[in-house]
């Protein structure tokens, strides 16, 4: 078997028994990713000679010892840059770790390599990257989704064994359906975002992304739990995420809301759906149809709030204190327009033009103030569904990957790609994308996704679910 | 609800960035068919609903008051792209 191509889970396996050593698991990741990068373009930075050295000393007993993982370019890894792949961040080298980064490293993994991304994450194709586009390893003619793009690529090409993204309204769920990976956004306040470059924070979460289920428990279990670092993660018990996770879906009810089949779902995604679906019926969970009356507005009011926040959020790139500066500026507010002016790209720029509108004078009860209750009956929707079954299930995305530059010039088209996924940020609960197989596509096998979605904390069982499909499908 | 005014130049200039023509011959027409998307939300009936600005419900939280190590100035100014005498530089904003 390639090395570049175990899951966590085997290659964890595999350094315990002495069948192989870090310092070979780098090597072979690291080859491979000179070998197929320059065609994906999924990393943006890898410090190799760095990651090999912490490899040589990994304690292999602790419990991802030795294990490299890639990081989103949003969260801080100690001396390494990180730029959210904007030129506005371009030359910001990380002084401090990312709480998720300390915490990795206490558990003996490797951060390894830095992976492209939308924007300041901000997109859902990772086209809007300042730094390379980045290629779906599927058909290298699309993209890989986004915006944690280059977290999905390099899993799917074999250049990284797992990965961490960050997830605001689908970034971590939609670009592993789109490469066919495992990717987990946890529920709001599960994770610290301490470190985590900030886009909308009353929705961001950092989340793994894996080549199975087993090993997004294995990376929540470590990167889970309060921090005072940061004070909307919750002080709830981390239970153990590994423990349950084989024991099945018979007698529990799944929900398949309605309103997530509608026009515009790619019939060929659904049909792949309806057969997870029917694979759960199969392993003994009763299937309620159930309503979300309200889904049709989470688009809407995921765009109002996440740019609103995102707004206020981006203020502190100013060009002062760290990241690039534009020359000329006579007075500070001239050096401000201009640094911004030409550090920011296109669709940070109008996310920022949306997000202050929506909040101006005049505007705020219309559009902001509005999304908010919006968001309160989104919430509503999913606390009275979760009264009748113990999981919801729908397509993580409604189409598959489409073509590099098909709708760039259409903002609106890419937003909506986000309508099965926006939801459950706006609600803080916990959702998985796990592949439910390919359709096929100008002679091309593209993934597709099913989500899981669970209430507030119960990550436990939100994998325990994923797993029972997966144990059913796949041989991993 | 009529489609309302949003001028993408005078927007942008209360965010403190500065547009060329051709993003603002761009982003005007873009905008205006996001925001008549997001209308859509005036369908909804919110009386009498609260608005959700967080899901968690966590309010002032407090650290015990200890005093504990931080940057140091050489750390602090490291990322800085203009500074000196130990000090983050920006142009001249009053009159000298």
């Amino acid at each position: 078997m390639e090395l570049n191509t175990l899951t966590l889970t085997e290659a964890r396996q595999k350094i315990r028994a002495g069948e192989l050593s870090p310092v070979a698991l780098i090597d072979a990741i690291n080859d491979t990713a000179n070998r197929v990068d320059e065609k994906i373009g999924g990393y943006v930075f890898r410090d190799y000679e760095n990651a090999r050295a912490q490899a040589a000393q990994a304690d292999i007993q602790l419990p991802l010892g030795g294990i490299p993982i890639a990081i989103k370019d949003a969260i801080n890894v100690k001396g390494e840059p990180c730029t959210a792949a904007s030129k506005v961040l371009e030359g910001y080298i990380a002084p401090y770790d990312a709480t998720v980064i300390s915490k990795l490293r206490a558990a003996g993994a490797i951060p390894f390599g830095r992976t492209n991304m939308d924007e300041l994450a901000m997109g859902s194709t990772t086209e809007t990257s300042a730094i390379q586009i980045t290629r779906n390893p599927h058909d290298t003619e699309r993209i890989p989704g986004g915006s944690s793009g280059g977290s999905a690529a390099v899993i799917a090409g074999g250049e990284a064994l797992a990965a961490l993204g960050s997830d605001t309204g689908g970034s971590i769920r939609q670009p592993a359906a789109m490469c066919g990976c495992v990717g987990l956004k946890p529920s709001y306040g599960r994770v610290s975002r301490y470190g985590l470059a900030a886009f909308a924070s009353s929705l961001d979460q950092i989340g793994p992304m894996t080549r199975s289920v087993e090993d997004a428990a294995l990376i929540l279990q470590v990167i889970a739990g309060h921090d005072p670092l940061d004070s909307t993660s919750l002080d709830v018990p981390v239970p153990n995420y590994s423990a349950q996770l084989g024991s099945g879906v018979r007698g529990m009810k799944l929900g398949v809301p309605k309103e997530y089949f509608i026009e515009g779902l790619d019939v060929r995604v659904a049909t792949r759906v309806r057969e997870a679906i029917e694979t759960y019926r199969n392993l003994g969970a009763e299937i309620v149809e159930v309503s979300l009356p309200h889904t049709q507005y989470a688009v809407a009011s995921y765009y109002i709030i996440a740019t609103a926040e995102a707004s206020a959020n981006l203020a502190r790139l100013d060009g002062v204190r760290y990241g690039r500066r534009a020359a000329g500026g006579k007075d500070l507010a001239e050096h401000y327009s201009r640094t911004r002016g030409e550090g920011f790209g296109h669709e940070v720029k109008r996310r920022i033009i949306l997000g202050t509108y929506v909040l101006s004078s005049g505007y705020y009860d219309a559009y902001y103030l509005r999304a908010q209750k919006v968001r309160t009956l989104i919430r509503r929707d999913f606390e009275e569904a979760f009264q009748k079954v113990d999981a919801l299930i729908s397509p993580t995305i409604p189409s598959p990957a489409f073509k590099i530059g098909e709708h760039v010039k259409d903002p609106l088209q890419i937003y909506l790609t986000d309508i099965f996924t926006t939801a459950a940020n706006l609600a803080g609960i916990c959702a998985i994308s796990i592949p439910c197989g390919s359709v096929k596509e100008a002679g091309r096998q593209l993934p597709v996704g099913v989500q899981i979605l669970a209430p507030a904390f119960q990550e436990d069982r939100l994998l325990c679910i994923a797993r029972a499909y997966e144990m059913a499908t796949s041989t991993r | 609800m009529s489609t309302p005014q949003l001028d993408v130049r005078y927007v942008a200039e209360l965010a403190r960035f500065r547009l060329t023509e051709e993003e603002i011959a761009e982003f005007q027409p873009q905008m205006e068919h996001v925001l008549s998307y997001i209308a859509k939300l005036h369908e909804v009936n919110v009386e009498g609903i609260e608005p959700m600005a967080h899901t968690a419900a966590v309010f002032n939280v407090f650290r015990p008051d200890v005093a504990k190590d931080g940057f140091t100035q050489e750390e602090a100014l490291a990322n800085a792209p203009h500074s000196g005498s130990g000090l983050f530089l920006v142009p001249r904003m009053v009159e000298g």
